[in-house]
Formats: structure tokens, C-alpha cells, sequence
């Protein structure tokens, strides 16, 4: 947790990365500039799911369709700043010449991203039935 | 890094189409990246561009489909600047990586607000659907 926020505190401050280390080849940097901004994709495709869910599925009942509008969105918030978290470590590993940092993430989301999956063919077919 | 400079004037020009015709028409894959490693970063801050605008208006329509009200028109604008502020920080990127052969990092502040953007418009999308 505290280390968490010391990378949030990198976020902001530039300098600070570029103070430690030597500079990488230019094209790792931008290998990881491109990672980063798969994983932004993501987020925006996960909000535009949540926003899709509330607006294409009006037939759900109300809790329903807020519960997975919610749980999309909050999974978006959470892979855009998952996003820039790992982007500042990637950055930081390279420049210290070190292994760059293992994640739980992916798996995470692909076990949530599957969860809401089911639950939305659950609720539909449900929807359809009644 | 001397190289990249040096290219600077050749490259702003041949900025936004030709990526191979570069290397055949110098003769030289030295100043130019054979992997296309610059072009390829700009084509991902595109397609993030286009993703975020696909938010955007879902978010719109969002926003709108209630029949106008004051709430509703000022989620819209939030939106529509967030989507905004996204493009310019995307446009900076992509400019700064189409300038020269050798680009520098991103910025990590460039990164923390391409991140809030999406963050901002996940929680403009969760207070249209509650």
C-alpha cells in the first residue's frame, strides 16, 4: 500500500522517474507507452460496456441493470489507473536495469469480465422468460 | 540520441504517411527505425482516441436520452470537454512522436491525465446511471 502510494506520488512528478537510473532504448519506452495505452483501451471499452448496459438493456429491473453498469465502469476505473501504475513501474524497472514487475491484474479482470459475461446472458434470457 | 536530431528536419516531413518509403528513399535504415517503432505508437494513441470516442458518445447519448434537463446538460458537457482534453493530450503525444526518429519517453504526467480522463468519464457514466 505504501509503496502504492509512492508511485501515485510518481504519477505527478516526472523528474523524479528520470532521476534514477540511465535511460533505456527509446524503443522499450515506447513498447511500454503502447502496453499502457492497450491497457487505457480497455478501461474505455469496459466504460463504454457499462454505459451500453444501461442504456441497450431497459427492460432489466432497475437493480439489475445498475448493479452491472456499476460493476463495468468500476472495473474501468480500476484497469486506467491499474494502467499508469504499471506504466511508472515498467518505466522505473527499466531504468534501474531490473526484472520488470509481475501482476495479478490480467487474470483478475479476465475472472470479473467473465463473472459480469455470465451474469448478463443470466439476466437477459431471465429478462426474456419473464 | 545525436542521430535523432539530425533527422529532425527530414522526419517532421514525412511525418503522417509514408512509414517505409522513408528508409528506401535515404538509402539508410539508420536514422529510421526499421521496426517502425514511432509510427506504431501514434497508431495506438489513434486507436485510443477512437475508443474514448466511442465513450463519448455513449456518454452523450447517455446524458441525453432522458429529454434535456439542466442535470443532464451539464453531464454531457463534462463529458464532451473530458473527451477534449483527452484528443489534446493524444495530439501532443502524437506531434512529439512524429517530430523526430528517436522520441523521448512519454511524460508521465501526459500519462496520469490521459488515465483521469477515463477515470472522470467512468464516474460521469456512474452518476448518470444511479
Amino acid at each position: 500500500m505504501i509503496d502504492f502510494v509512492r508511485n501515485v506520488r510518481l504519477w505527478f512528478a516526472p523528474e523524479q522517474v528520470r532521476e534514477e537510473g540511465s535511460t533505456p532504448d527509446y524503443r522499450f519506452s515506447l513498447a511500454n507507452e503502447r502496453t499502457f495505452l492497450a491497457w487505457l483501451r480497455t478501461a474505455l471499452a469496459l466504460i463504454g460496456g457499462g454505459f451500453a448496459v444501461d442504456q441497450f438493456l431497459p427492460d432489466l429491473r432497475w437493480g439489475w441493470r445498475v448493479g452491472l453498469a456499476l460493476a463495468l465502469l468500476a472495473a474501468g476505473v480500476l484497469c486506467s489507473l491499474r494502467a499508469v501504475n504499471h506504466w511508472v513501474r515498467c518505466e522505473r524497472a527499466m531504468r534501474r536495469g531490473e526484472d520488470l514487475p509481475t501482476s495479478r491484474f490480467p487474470a483478475l479482470l479476465g475472472v470479473v469480465v467473465a463473472v459480469v459475461a455470465v451474469a448478463m446472458v443470466v439476466v437477459v434470457l431471465a429478462g426474456w422468460e419473464g | 540520441m545525436s542521430r535523432g536530431e539530425a533527422g529532425t528536419g527530414r522526419e517532421a516531413g514525412a511525418g503522417s504517411g509514408s512509414g517505409a518509403g522513408g528508409t528506401s528513399r535515404h538509402g539508410t535504415t539508420g536514422d529510421r527505425d526499421p521496426g517502425l517503432q514511432p509510427e506504431r505508437t501514434r497508431l495506438a494513441w489513434r486507436r485510443t482516441t477512437l475508443a474514448g470516442t466511442v465513450a463519448a458518445v455513449l456518454a452523450v447519448r447517455a446524458a441525453l436520452h432522458g429529454g434535456p434537463s439542466s442535470a443532464s446538460i451539464v453531464a454531457c458537457a463534462v463529458c464532451c470537454a473530458l473527451w477534449v482534453a483527452f484528443l489534446l493530450v493524444a495530439q501532443r503525444r502524437i506531434l512529439a512522436l512524429a517530430r523526430t526518429a528517436r522520441p523521448a519517453p512519454l511524460p508521465a504526467r501526459q500519462a496520469t491525465a490521459a488515465a483521469l480522463c477515463a477515470v472522470a468519464l467512468a464516474v460521469c457514466a456512474a452518476a448518470l446511471v444511479v
